[in-house]
């Protein structure tokens, strides 16, 4: 599988026109047909006149690891939340393959939101809850209430979380309760259970923050492979700039709201780095 | 990935993943069996709820408007449920301090907590109104049974959760005080009683609004306050009178509540 | 309290502001007078305090022995029936409660005016002692276990309802978010984001009603609503003090049956 990486690399790279120059804000939107998903001027404010996020527009190609990453306090996690509606935004467009999510209401959301999985820096596992069962909750938006009420997910639903479960390497752990396991196998857990959603695009909130840095390299390493596997593209925010740098195949960079640098993980230079976290010694960001 | 995916049996799958818990199961039947059969022993029918149903709208019907016209009546009793109350409470907190550091295991030999905690879980286990209508008996009606019931029933609570308290003090204080040379109520006094204080209010508080609510019911046997009005109001079907003095029983206790939470603040 | 003007003018340390600490006489000084005013106008005839213990060794001695003779005929019967009330008492209050619990928790209904009707409700319910409850639906559903049943209900709904809704809203928002995320609809977010999470409160609550449920349902038959005090009743009015004897005996040992159970339960279940 790891030919359909390599295209997935190469095709991103095609897309990308590196600027140089660090200062442009906003990136020349991608060819429309090869976008995933498109935001259009998108703002929030939480409070009157306190923009967190301002006129953010962004193509998302279909293929690749697109890393955010910003100083805590930038709008990223607000950013991510605004694709998938966990958060509302002010003003803009969501698209998702040509449809704008922030018009739908009720059972269309849900229906655009299982198309997105979601990773999250907590996990947020349903703790007592077996582990095969929280990988079942990421079928929630497809399987009917009574099953869900009555546990009767369907066949199909089961034999693929096994199946899932054994890629993630956590085969035995089947019917463990969740808050049984260690910090980086509840992280594989929740890749698993975004992937059951079988999803068209990954979006993962500093998904490694709480992780020591060998795990933290594992999730980001399964969560790239899984992904080109699927051949579906992944969001990830990231204050961790040396990961954001080994994995992604284009970044993004985040301050005080606003997109300050989008290239390729080799343009990224100290300068940009000064320009997102601000005065402080950019080194110490990539070290 | 590998791509041996054997055609895998789903039944064995699904067994897997959710095994089926047959002792939950069981219990869980016993359960509904148990709440049918226990429905049928107190004769529980569809057409006695729907006959009560009928006559509860009646009921409704005649307990409007309410009726404030004995309104001093109804003053009378509310005073005397509020003076049960406070006697009540000041002499039941006052014997919990003694009763509770007697039930102290940390502080007391065997021989001193046996008794004081036997004296707790009898205090506890009997309802209020249970002991009133003994004291009722015994000592004739009035309000002094009422006052009786609700101190024994505040040493219950009161008593128990100091005692509690002060086995989970630090022992390193104590000793500290010990050191010094103190006598042993010097030792209570400068060693225990300030880790325990803010606690100890606290459950004097709650007490002290437990017995407000429960001053209004003693009088049902015949233990003074505004129950007996009550009582006697529901006996003679003066629904409207009954509708007036729920209201006032009502607004008392919320009152008391407000105070015990700003006596709790003004405390902390 | 607020802060004087003197205080902050003089750094010696005090552990209470004056402002503190005269409210604290002030309380002091009210909590003095009410009781002295309770003392002096309480109907207490002095006769009767003073002969108190006389009064209460006496009923004592003419309890003793008990006639346990009395406990297989009557007293067991009466003993499982006020089970069965706190029981079915129980299962019927958390019926009730659960949909009332849910509209009281923010996180369930972002609705103020439902939140705030919902509380009215268990504020209701908490308000109104179960005797009191017990009396309005004897008059109701008449004499017998039924109204007794309805009564506990009616009183645990507050309880239950209250403690529940604080359970949800204490409850983690992340795998609520999560599930959210994945397209989940709210009720099954409710089964699978709240329920587990709130399940061994919701357990943990029910047995201690219950248990508090046994000890008032022993209360109910004063008043006519079943229970084993119905015959409490009857065997004072005839003055049968063996007989009253074993009665408190069997709530005595019930009751605390009851809390080893609850006890041991809870332990299981955590």
């Amino acid at each position: 599988m790891s030919d359909s990486l390599r295209d997935a690399k190469a095709k991103s790279d095609d897309a990308r026109k590196p600027d140089r120059g660090g200062n442009p804000p906003v990136r020349p939107a991608a060819n429309g047909q090869d976008a995933v998903l498109s935001l259009r001027g998108l703002n929030k404010e939480y409070e009157r006149g306190k923009p967190v996020l301002t006129d953010i527009s962004l193509d998302f190609p279909a293929r690749g690891v697109v890393a955010i990453i910003g100083p805590s306090g930038t709008g990223k996690s607000t950013l991510i939340r605004c694709i998938n509606r966990l958060v509302e935004p002010t003003s803009g467009e969501v698209l998702l393959g040509g449809r704008d999510l922030t018009k739908l209401r009720g059972a269309r959301l849900r229906a655009a939101r299982r198309e997105i999985g979601m990773v999250f820096q907590e996990y947020n596992l349903v703790e007592r809850l077996s582990v095969i069962e929280n990988l079942l909750c990421g079928r929630l938006g497809y399987v009917p209430l009574w099953r869900v009420w009555t546990r009767r997910y369907p066949d199909a639903d089961i034999a693929r979380a096994f199946e899932l479960l054994d890629r993630v390497g956590l085969g035995e752990f089947a019917t463990r309760r969740a808050d049984a396991l260690s910090g980086g196998q509840r992280q594989r857990v929740g890749i698993a259970r975004a992937v059951m959603q079988s999803p068209k695009l990954l979006l993962a909130d500093e998904p490694t923050s709480s992780l020591d840095p060998r795990t933290s390299v594992e999730i980001m390493t399964l969560m790239r492979d899984i992904a080109a596997e699927r051949d579906i593209p992944v969001i990830i925010n990231i204050h961790d700039v040396a990961l954001a740098k080994r994995f992604a195949t284009r970044i993004v960079g985040m301050s005080e709201g606003r997109v300050v640098y989008d290239g390729p993980p080799e343009d990224l230079a100290d300068s940009h780095l000064q320009q997102i976290y601000g005065r402080g010694d950019a080194g110490e960001w990539i070290g | 990935m590998s791509a041996d995916t054997a055609p895998q049996d789903a039944a064995g799958l699904r067994a897997r993943a959710f095994r089926p818990d047959w002792r939950m199961r069981a219990i869980w039947a016993g359960f509904a069996v148990y709440v049918v059969y226990a429905a049928g022993q107190l004769n529980f029918t569809w057409d006695r709820f729907v006959i009560g149903l009928d006559r509860g709208a009646v009921f409704l019907g005649r307990m409007f408007p309410p009726e404030f016209a004995r309104w001093q009546l109804l003053a009378e009793g509310l005073l005397e449920s509020l003076q049960i109350a406070v006697i009540a409470s000041a002499v039941g907190i006052l014997l919990s301090l003694p009763i509770g550091l007697m039930a102290a295991r940390n502080l007391m030999p065997v021989f001193v907590t046996v008794p004081a905690r036997a004296l707790i879980a009898l205090a506890r286990s009997f309802h209020p109104i249970i002991v009133a209508i003994i004291f009722v008996k015994a000592i004739g009606f009035g309000p002094l049974a009422g006052i009786f019931a609700l101190i024994l029933g505040s040493i219950g609570f009161v008593a128990k959760l100091f005692a509690e308290a002060i086995e989970e003090i630090s022992l390193k204080q104590v000793e500290a005080v010990r050191a010094t040379g103190a006598s042993f109520m010097g030792v209570v006094i400068m060693g225990v009683l300030p880790q325990v204080l803010a606690r100890f209010i606290g459950f004097s508080t709650y007490q002290l609004d437990s017995n407000l609510r429960n001053s209004t019911m003693v009088g049902i046997v015949g233990g003074g306050g505004i129950g007996g009005t009550l009582f006697a109001a529901f006996q003679r079907f003066d629904y409207d009178f009954v509708a007036a003095i729920l209201i006032c029983i009502i607004a008392m206790i919320m009152a008391g509540e407000l105070i015990a939470t700003w006596l709790r603040k003004t405390f902390q | 309290m607020t802060l004087s003007a003197d205080t902050r003018e003089t750094p010696r340390w005090e552990r209470f502001t004056p402002s503190q600490r005269l409210a604290r006489f002030a309380v002091y000084l009210g909590m003095v007078m009410v009781v002295v005013w309770s003392v002096r106008n309480v109907r207490i005839i002095p006769e009767f305090l003073y002969d108190a213990h006389n009064q209460m060794a006496d009923l004592f001695t003419r309890m003793w022995p008990p006639d346990l003779a009395y406990y297989p005929s009557t007293v067991h019967g009466a003993l499982i029936e006020t089970l069965h009330i706190a029981t079915l008492g129980t299962i019927l209050a958390i019926v009730m409660a659960v949909p009332v619990g849910l509209m009281a928790a923010r996180n369930i209904v972002p609705f103020r005016l439902v939140n705030e009707f919902a509380k009215l409700i268990l504020v209701a319910s908490r308000s109104v002692n179960s005797l009191v409850w017990a009396l309005l639906f004897v008059a109701v559903f008449g004499p017998g276990a039924l109204a007794g049943t309805i009564a506990i209900a009616f009183r645990s709904i507050g309880f239950v309802g209250k403690l529940l809704a604080e359970a949800i809203e204490e409850a983690n928002a992340g795998p609520i978010e999560a599930l959210t995320a994945a397209g989940a609809s709210w009720p099954k977010v409710l089964i699978k984001g709240y329920w587990p999470q709130v399940q061994p409160a919701f357990w943990s609550i029910a047995l201690f009603r219950w248990d508090i449920n046994v000890r008032e349902s022993a209360v109910l038959g004063l008043v006519g609503a079943g229970g084993i005090g119905l015959i409490l009743d009857s065997a004072m009015n005839f003055f049968q003090w063996t007989r009253v004897a074993t009665i408190l005996i069997a709530i005595f040992t019930v009751v605390i049956l009851a809390e080893i159970v609850v006890t041991r339960i809870r332990k299981r279940l955590i």
